[in-house]
């Protein structure tokens, strides 16, 4: 069971399997208010591709909000015009181009997910283009934290706390959802089959989330978190 | 623990809803002309009957629509799910016919 500090990571490793946490967890987790509130390396996550369980947290994405009516003809193709993307119809589907990500929300609401600062421009654009349809842009960039877990465990991780059926067969790459995950609101982004789950949780939640995560990956894959 | 589908998101298990008690309960067309009684009858009273009732809930931790639903209060067996603004026949053995003709 190697564990070791490295840089400000604690690395926590056993027969391959590791995730990183901050080298002070609590005293990190207090810092919720800034900008990658939680210690977690990206980098680092990168670096652990092929490890069976890795958890990061990523700066937060530019996120507007927005609400029109589908049946407006209108309004659908001026806003895919301006997002160089189609608007997902289907409930818990997502649809993405280049750096843009839109997530349904609802029948008449997507949450489009952009370049950490680029939210703000776009939704100039949008705002522009829909100037005379009655839609809502409403910047939501402050509103969720960006974490993401991946390995072969993952769902096993997430079933912990999640009613959500997260079975293979039943929530496939490509699928989002907006749910609860240990008795908070969670917003769940199925990327690939590794699995790869972006995790969108409250941000004022996201410590406790966090600290929830760790705790439930504690016994897969033999992983073992010394916190000293 | 109830599984309930959501109109939109499919079956959902209960921790996610939020029920909003009677569904298709007519507010009174003019408050000020009615009178404290029948004003009161429509605010605090509800039929809570013994078998199938027509509610509303939302998913409140998914997608926050408001729905409705069809249950037995006694088994909690789930008859029928439906949209707002959809007015379905009532099941066979429904025991509150009167309010369900009622506006939603
Ligand atoms: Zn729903």
């Amino acid at each position: 069971m190697p564990a070791g500090t490295g840089g400000s990571s604690i690395f926590l490793a056993l027969d391959g399997a590791w995730f990183l946490i901050g080298d002070d967890l609590m005293s990190e987790l207090d810092r919720a208010a800034c900008t990658v509130p939680l210690g977690l390396s990206a980098k680092a996550f990168a670096e652990a591709a092929g490890t069976r369980l890795a958890l990061a947290e990523l700066v937060p994405p530019g996120a507007l909000n927005l609400r029109g009516d589908l049946a407006d003809h209108g309004f659908v193709s001026k806003a895919c015009a301006v997002l160089g993307c189609e608007l997902p119809r289907a409930p818990n589907s997502v649809q993405s181009a280049g750096e843009l990500t839109v997530l349904w929300l609802g029948p008449d609401e997507w949450l489009v997910l952009t370049a950490p600062g680029g939210e703000i421009s776009l939704a100039e654009r949008l705002e522009e283009a829909l100037l005379e349809t009655h839609v809502a842009v409403t910047d939501v960039s402050g509103n969720r934290a960006h974490l993401r877990l991946k390995g072969a465990a993952a769902r096993e991780v997430l079933a912990k706390g999640c009613p959500l059926d997260l079975h293979p067969r039943m929530f496939k790459p490509g699928s989002c959802a907006q749910t609860v995950l240990a008795r908070t609101s969670m917003l769940l982004h199925l990327l690939d089959d590794a699995p790869t789950f972006d995790l969108f949780p409250r941000r004022s939640f996201a410590p406790y989330v966090v600290a929830w995560l760790v705790d439930a990956m504690r016994d897969h894959e033999g992983v073992f978190l010394n916190a000293a | 623990m109830l599984l309930i589908t959501c109109p939109w998101c499919g079956p959902r298990d209960e921790i996610e809803f939020t029920c909003g008690g009677e569904a298709h309960r007519a507010r009174p067309q003019d408050p000020a002309a009615t009178d404290d009684a029948a004003f009161a009858d429509f605010l605090f009273m509800r039929t809570n009957p013994k078998g199938l009732q027509r509610e509303r809930w939302c998913h409140s931790q998914g997608c926050r629509r408001w729905f409705n639903l069809e249950r037995s209060t006694i088994t909690h067996e789930i008859t029928r799910i439906y949209k707002m603004g959809e007015q379905p026949e009532a099941s066979a053995d429904a025991t509150s016919p009167a309010r369900q003709g009622g506006q939603p």
